[in-house]
């Protein structure tokens, strides 16, 4: 068997249906190969960085790993950005580069560059193969190490020579090297520690993450059960959305920087924090040394370096969430006899938060506020089987608030890495994963225009993604930050020429809408979900609209700027004049 | 868990620390495999950790086994990031902190060994100090002519430093080192 066929027959042996990819000079026996079989479908994009987050989104909402094929030099390096974003929202993704022929090698040879090199700090591993008797163990080992442990992506580079050199095929095997053993089941002991703490709880919080929903349905299964079981307040990280239900009665919210006002003064004055699947990133806790600070925290991490990273944990628990919380919910039923009743006065205190409403707008009846369009999105869409998808800025922020999730894989956004750019290749990826979905990109004007070529693709494929454009004509959230620090000098965030997303779409072969009032909003929705193909929704909204609740810089938890109390005084004086160097 | 200096105007915080900082000697055993090292010292530079000494070489060669021995300075929280950032790397078997399993085993410190070849040049006086000292610290001569030596040392960090020192005011010409080879004391492995 020649490389180019090892590598189509690895790809099926791993159970692949689809790969995203774009061919040149150094993968050319590949798509030979691919070119004379049917059990692999090939997706041809429009640029490499949008083949990497086609296949993020292709895994995010399968749970299956993504797979991406490109070529040697510009085709590797413009992968880099779709895997460091799936580095940092551990996204499995299998990265399959061409390169040079093994005797050019270091020799800047035309198209060559050491991808190896480039991608070592940006993939959880990757491999030079220069031995074809070496390239099946080294693909199975690929989609081993992407899809366990803590989920990443991986980089095969293979050299042309491999590629047409003969060797022998050998299948898949289960535990392929014995470096790498991630703990999957957690410590009973402290488990058990962990459940004696929370029955002893008078003001418990449930703070969740992405990892719940990597763990797969079962573990959202579980936190939905440890949630009605114990009847703690829960809230979740942006790239946990999901996994308990926007809708479930102990729903606080997202938290973080633009999180809810009740889900993060419920973080800061609790006094048991049970952290699942999450990192505590510097968007989520907010100033450090005044994050939560009487609570004693429990951590479930598939990951010892997310441990004790930015917050100490009373209680580490290292495994796998789901298998975690499978013995948690166990230990809960046969022991913790806690008292539903002790948990009232902090459900009083929480609905005091809640009355603040603060996600509450100014509603207007000339201009679409964008957090209208949202919630008019999510009412016409929440019967439907429907994914979404974001860019990067307010409106993905606004669509975290507003866009109720009540399934994990849901919910395709770029969060640790916030690539602009991601949402509408990801919305492809989806599409390609679930052809009779009715898949969403909710997205920016600045954003989109960053992977916008790959409507051609989705065109191609008959991939009916809807691209929802908040059109306000700025960096939205770039902006705010001008606002919030440097004095209202908008510098380079207005975008005077705007392309005509209407015609755009109807270059592309697509559907384009454009909506600027908000009682002609719905239909307009409407008009899109019926639209059987591609389609880019330029939806008008109110320019100036910033992002609210937010913690502002260098704030606790409970010194959130509230939107009622965000006048433009406030916003201007919201963070001191000191240190303005970073950021 | 480190204080905070005042809020900038970021939401990045510059942390304060209030930890001070200790030197451990960190044994990592790793299949040996292109890219490796690059792998580990990739991860120090990458997030901005400390190396002030290294040393890498084969010691399984049936296994294909390598043992890399770093000297590292961090705060506690620092060098248990350290550790948990190495045992993450794929081809990395096992990440052991020499210095914390030598307090535990209550033997002080790890043994930590160096070897260095230190060339020194000149006649007279000076050249017969030299070799007198050098007698004393139990170098041994491994090339000489009439007009040089080169030393090979073998010790402690400090005594090689102190052996270097000396040298420099009677013709020292030039020093190589290995950098630090450790393991602890009592019958375990690693």
């Amino acid at each position: 068997m020649t490389g180019a066929e090892m590598v189509v027959q690895a790809l099926k042996d791993n159970g692949v249906k689809h790969l995203f990819g774009y061919p040149g000079g150094a993968v050319l026996p590949i798509y030979d190969e691919l070119f004379q079989q049917d059990d692999v479908q090939h997706i041809l994009v429009r640029h490499e960085q949008g083949a990497g987050h086609a296949a993020e989104g292709y895994a995010r909402s399968t749970g299956k790993a993504g797979v991406m094929l490109v070529t040697s030099g510009p085709g590797a390096t413009n992968a880099v950005t779709p895997l460091q974003d799936a580095l940092m929202d551990s996204i499995p993704l299998v990265c399959i580069t061409g390169q040079v022929p093994t005797s050019l090698i270091g020799s800047d040879a035309f198209q060559e560059c050491d991808t190896v090199g480039i991608t070592r700090p940006c993939t959880k591993h990757n491999w030079l193969v220069k031995d074809v008797n070496e390239l099946a163990r080294i693909l199975h080992e690929a989609f081993h190490v992407a899809t366990t442990g803590r989920p990443g992506p991986v980089v095969v580079d293979i050299p042309k020579d491999v590629q047409f050199a003969r060797g022998t095929y050998t299948p898949p095997q289960t535990a392929p090297r014995t470096s790498y053993q991630p703990k999957v089941q957690g410590d009973l002991e402290k488990v058990k520690e962990a459940v004696a703490l929370m029955a002893t709880a008078k003001r418990p919080i449930i703070y969740s993450g992405g990892g719940v929903v990597n763990s797969g349905a079962e573990a959202s299964h579980l936190l939905r059960e440890l949630v009605d079981l114990t009847g703690f307040p829960i809230t979740s990280t942006l790239m946990g959305l999901g996994a308990y239900p926007a809708s479930g009665k102990n729903w606080l919210g997202m938290l973080g920087m633009h999180g809810s006002y009740e889900a993060n003064m419920a973080m800061h004055d609790c006094d048991v924090m049970v952290c699942i699947g999450a990192r505590f990133d510097d968007r989520i806790t907010g100033r450090l040394n005044a994050f939560s600070p009487n609570s004693k925290k429990i951590h479930i991490d598939i990951d010892p370096s997310s441990i004790n990273k930015n917050v100490r944990a009373d209680v580490p628990i290292l495994g796998d969430v789901g298998r975690v919380l499978e013995d948690m919910v166990r230990l809960w039923r046969a022991t913790a006899k806690a008292d539903k009743k002790t948990l009232y006065p902090w459900w009083e205190q929480i609905a005091k938060w809640r009355a603040r409403d603060s996600y509450a707008y100014k509603h207007n009846s000339d201009v679409i506020m964008p957090q209208y369009a949202i919630q008019r999105l999510y009412e016409n869409t929440k019967h439907l089987d429907t994914y979404i998808t974001t860019e990067v800025g307010q409106h993905q922020m606004w669509a975290a608030q507003h866009y109720g999730f009540e399934k994990p894989n849901r919910w395709m956004t770029s969060g640790g890495l916030g690539t602009m750019g991601y949402g509408l290749p990801a919305a492809l990826g989806v599409q390609i994963a679930h052809p009779e979905s009715l898949v969403i990109d909710i997205a920016g004007d600045a954003s989109v225009q960053m992977c916008i070529q790959e409507m051609s693709a989705a065109l191609q494929y008959n991939a009916p993604i809807k691209v929802f454009i908040l059109n306000n004509s700025y960096m939205g959230m770039v902006r705010q930050w001008q606002q919030l620090l440097h004095g209202n000098r908008l510098s380079h965030s207005y975008t005077e020429a705007m392309p005509d997303f209407v015609k755009l779409a109807e270059a592309y072969g697509g559907h384009g809408i454009r909506c600027d009032k908000p009682d002609e909003l719905d239909d307009a929705i409407k008009e899109m979900i019926s639209v059987k193909k591609a389609v880019i929704f330029d939806c008008r909204v109110a320019t100036l609209a910033n992002c609210f609740p937010m913690i502002p810089s260098g704030k606790a938890h409970n010194e959130m700027l509230l939107p009622d109390e965000a006048t433009d005084e406030a916003v201007a004086n919201a963070i001191d004049a000191k240190g303005r160097e970073l950021v | 868990m480190n204080a905070q200096l005042q809020p900038t105007g970021s939401a990045y915080f510059i942390a304060k620390e209030t930890e001070k900082p200790e030197t451990h000697t960190l044994s990592v055993l790793v299949d040996n495999e292109p890219g490796v090292l690059a792998r580990v010292i990739g991860l120090f530079s990458g997030r901005g950790y400390n190396i002030e000494s290294l040393t890498v070489s084969e010691t399984e060669h049936e296994k294909h086994l390598s043992r890399i021995t770093i000297v590292t300075r961090g705060t506690p929280h620092v060098l248990e990031q350290i550790k948990h950032q190495l045992e993450r790397i794929v081809p990395v078997h096992r990440v052991v902190d020499l210095t914390v399993t030598a307090q535990e085993l209550g033997t002080g410190g790890a043994l930590e060994r160096e070897l260095a070849l230190v060339k020194v040049s000149g006649t007279g006086d000076a050249r017969v100090e030299a070799l007198r000292l050098a007698d004393a610290f139990r170098a041994k001569v491994i090339d000489a002519n009439t007009e040089h030596f080169i030393f090979e040392l073998t010790g402690k960090v400090s005594k090689i430093e102190q052996f270097i020192a000396i040298m420099k005011p009677l013709g020292l010409v030039e020093v190589c080192r290995t950098g630090v080879a450790a393991m602890n004391r009592g019958p375990q492995g690693m």
